[in-house]
């Protein structure tokens, strides 16, 4: 790794179960305000990604690989805790989990996020997913350039 | 119900709170009580479901949802009370 160079860890978990819960209980209010298109279309039951969810009676929840949405808002987290906004809640739909064609995920930036990235010399993004039944998580990992000495260095 | 009232039901409904909400202060932290980032948005989503309005996106800050004294001036401020 470059002297010039800083690495950033973020890393989430999330209780399967509460998606599910939550998709139970506001459906694709809660879907879709939290999750860009193509999030939602990669997690569809019938894309055969694994629904880790309880089983449940709602069309919604039904529709849905919960353990995928859970392991894509645990990323998401994890990319806020890249990012370090202060007293600032990004869109969730300004972090995209991006699925690509090989099966593995690129983090894709939009709006207030991808500015905050910029402004902390966030050049590169990295994440992984993983989710068993009852919980999902993400670790990203952020390399940033040295050229933002300001950038939140001051030890407290 | 008053406003504060459905605030402390919603919360207690959806905050996921690791105390009862009945012993918190309004102006508690909730998300020091337990309140996850998640949990935060189903909270979001059931106070728009009680007072029949949506959050506009320059209310969408961690802030809004920090305490219920916080909320309180958020639902008032979206319904215009």
């Amino acid at each position: 790794m470059s002297a010039s160079a800083t690495l950033r860890v973020g890393i989430d978990l999330v209780s399967v179960d509460e998606v599910a819960d939550s998709v139970r209980h506001f459906g694709d209010r809660y879907v879709t305000r939290i999750y860009t298109s193509h999030e939602i279309d990669s997690c569809r039951a019938e894309m055969g990604h694994g629904d880790a969810g309880a089983p449940g009676p709602s069309d919604a929840l039904e529709a849905y690989a919960i353990g995928s949405l859970a392991a894509r808002f645990a990323a998401k987290e994890a990319v806020m805790k890249v990012l370090r906004p202060i007293g600032v809640q990004l869109d969730w739909r300004t972090i995209e989990i991006h699925r690509m064609t090989g099966g593995w995920c690129e983090i894709r930036l939009s709006g207030r996020a991808a500015t905050m990235a910029v402004e902390a010399g966030i050049e590169e993004l990295s994440v992984s997913l993983t989710h068993e039944a009852s919980m999902a998580g993400a670790v990203v990992v952020g390399r940033c350039t040295d050229t933002y000495p300001s950038q939140g260095r001051e030890e407290t | 119900m008053t406003v504060d009232e459905t605030i402390r039901q919603v919360l207690a409904d959806h905050g996921r709170l690791a105390v009862p909400v009945d012993t918190l202060a309004d102006d508690a932290d909730l998300f020091g009580a337990g309140m996850t980032s998640h949990a935060s948005v189903n909270v979001m989503l059931a106070l728009e479901d009680a007072f029949e309005f949506e959050f506009s996106e320059k209310m969408l800050k961690k802030s809004t949802f920090e305490s219920i004294e916080a909320i309180r001036t958020g639902v008032l401020e979206m319904t215009g009370e």
